[in-house]
């Protein structure tokens, strides 16, 4: 399907106007706006901070996820080189918190993209088919939107039983609807535009149109929503953990830690509690900062346009 | 509006047939199939074959849809063999104490985010706004059951002036007579609401406000608090009535999270327990039951807003 020419000229996807900057300054200036947003950069620093901590943390920080210890449990923060303790099964908690970072951060990300993608997909054709395809197509979304998320994972996670993989199909099967809608969205109005219409008059299909115009006229949107899509679905695998439904053990995320910290409330272990629940704050707010972030850039950046 | 109003309840039955589908599927997709879900691991081959004879799981699949949608509209959702109880008498049992839970914290949302969105529309980029945002933003982020454990620890432990769960009652006039058991549960449970409706009530009187007839109202000298609360707030508050009929999907969500935190007596709860059992009459009943109460909430947002605010319905049957 890709003939030279598609790839060739960094402006397809933007009209044709003779005094049009190029794409890579408006992709500049996006990046400049973004930087320029304080916020934006916090949230980019709390992701990077904590990402590096769970992923090379363990390189340096070394501990045993996997064997418990049951004559090294619920010891305090500082006793015999456990920095923030054990936990009930005798677990350091501070090589825990790494470990279980990574899954919600994997989870989080992958869940959040595969969303974001067949969202993509699904809403780019549907705005660009029209007619009944599009009322079959949206007419599914509206039926799925309407089954609140949480019961609907927890229906599928009472169905199979949740490993890392399962869980990121799960809540990535289910959380494309909104993307979906958005580029639904974009598409309808852009499809009617004259340059689309051009396109379609020198004999280009329609699998072009959603692919070379659509999808990256849409993707400003997309992106910014992708950002929300990680935080929720980072949210979401708390939820099925704290409702029992997440990932069996010793694999861990910081959901699941927080709810096992639930039950340690009043017996005063407190490192069992605050570390994973604040984490889980952080990161989930780490990604709605780079989320409104980006949409100042992008906002900007249509803006200027 | 006769007119607005067919179309609107057209989609919604479309809407409600095809998550009818959806669970019919799901139903189908169960290991070992319906048959399996509703007598259990223990039942033998025999016992499975028959229950799919006697409830016709062995017809075609069009046929059995057709006999399943029969049965939903004699209000026969299926058989609980673990409760021991019809799904449809489960259900009614917890739905209005689910839906009690629900409306309180909505109305506590609305009435603490209106005024939060003003302030924050009118104090626009100074301190107010920023605080007000920031708030919304750490609610948002926080886990609603790590919100209710730290209200939990407030309120009942540091200051016990509540208690930490949900009144426990059979009938919801049981569960009313214990207002102190609610305030926890319907507080959780509102704090996300709030941030979601504040933040949505500053964008809308944040486009209000730039509109030329607030400009006219200014000009004719009309003191501040006038402008805003007599004519910004009237039309700014339209759009939030869709809102309340979108955010229900969430707000169930949240309510599932913060009945089983609770032990709150309700839908949530229900549901909770049946996912841990592996209940699948009682889980796919729930499913359909809130699927139905949200689009019907949302039907009735959206003609309440055609209702109140004569454009939208002119627009949208012009369309």
């Amino acid at each position: 399907m890709t003939t030279p020419a598609e790839t060739t000229g960094n402006s397809e996807g933007t009209p044709a106007q003779p005094d049009e900057t190029p794409v890579r300054g408006l992709w500049r200036q996006g990046v400049e706006v973004f930087c320029e947003n304080r916020l934006a950069l916090v949230g980019l620093a709390m992701f990077v901070v904590l990402a590096a901590v769970c992923f090379l943390g363990p390189l340096f920080y070394h501990t045993d996820q996997v064997h418990t210890d049951l004559a090294a449990v619920h010891l305090s923060p500082g006793t015999d080189g456990h920095p923030l303790g054990t936990d009930g099964v005798g677990y350091d908690q501070l090589g825990r918190l790494m470990l279980g970072g990574q899954t919600s951060i994997i989870v989080g990300l992958a869940a959040g993209i595969l969303a974001t993608v067949v969202g993509t997909v699904w809403g780019a054709i549907a705005g660009f088919a029209g007619g009944w395809v599009d009322a079959a197509m949206m007419r599914l979304v509206d039926a799925m939107m309407s089954i609140p998320s949480l019961f609907l994972f927890m229906l599928l996670a009472a169905i199979v039983t949740p490993s890392v993989s399962m869980l990121i199909v799960i809540i990535g099967a289910f959380a494309w609807l909104g993307p979906a809608r958005l580029v639904r969205g974009e598409a309808l109005s852009l499809r009617s535009r004259e340059y689309i219409q051009a396109m379609r008059s020198m004999g280009g299909t329609g699998g072009r149109a959603v692919r070379r115009h659509i999808i990256p006229n849409a993707i400003g949107t997309v992106i910014v929503n992708a950002t929300f899509q990680v935080a929720d679905a980072i949210l979401y695998v708390a939820y099925l953990s704290f409702l029992g439904l997440g990932v069996p053990p010793p694999a861990a995320n910081w959901g699941g830690m927080l709810s096992d910290g639930l039950a340690d409330t009043f017996s005063g272990h407190w490192w069992l509690l605050y570390p994973p629940g604040i984490a889980i704050i952080l990161i989930v707010l780490a990604f709605n900062f780079i989320g409104d972030g980006l949409r100042d850039a992008f906002e900007v950046r249509l803006r200027r346009r | 509006m006769a007119r607005y109003l067919i179309v609107r309840l057209g989609q919604a039955l479309v809407i409600v047939v095809l998550v009818t589908i959806i669970t019919f599927v799901i139903l189908h997709l169960l290991p070992g199939g319906a048959a399996r879900a509703t007598l259990g691991k223990e039942a033998t081959l025999e016992q499975l074959a028959a229950f799919d004879h006697e409830m016709g799981y062995d017809r075609p699949w069009i046929q059995q849809y057709v006999m399943y949608v029969q049965r939903l509209l004699h209000g026969d959702l299926g058989y609980s063999f673990q409760l021991n109880q019809s799904v449809t008498e489960a259900i009614g049992q917890r739905l209005p104490k689910t839906m009690v839970l629900s409306l309180l914290s909505t109305l506590l949302a609305i009435v603490v985010a209106i005024p939060l969105g003003v302030i924050q529309a009118t104090r626009r980029n100074r301190w107010p706004d920023y605080t007000i945002t920031s708030l919304s933003l750490l609610a948002y982020a926080t886990p609603i059951f790590f919100l209710g454990l730290m209200m939990i620890i407030l309120f009942s432990q540091v200051w016990p002036i509540l208690p930490p769960e949900a009144p426990q009652g059979f009938t919801l006039g049981e569960v009313l007579a214990d207002p102190a058991g609610l305030v926890l549960p319907t507080v959780t449970l509102a704090v996300v609401t709030v941030a979601v409706y504040s933040r949505y009530v500053r964008s809308s009187m944040v486009d209000n406000l730039n509109e030329n007839y607030v400009r006219t109202a200014r000009s004719k000298g009309l003191s501040e608090g006038r402008v805003v609360v007599l004519h910004t707030l009237r039309n700014g508050l339209f759009p939030v009535i869709t809102l309340l009929g979108m955010y229900l999907p969430a707000l169930f969500s949240g309510a599932l999270v913060v009945e089983s935190l609770f032990n709150f007596p309700g839908m949530g709860q229900l549901f909770w327990q049946a996912a841990l059992k592996r209940d699948f009459p009682i889980l796919l009943g729930v499913t359909l039951i809130i699927s139905v109460a949200t689009v019907f909430g949302a039907l009735l947002a959206d003609v309440l807003y055609a209702a109140v605010d004569p454009r939208v319905r002119l627009r949208r049957s012009a369309s």
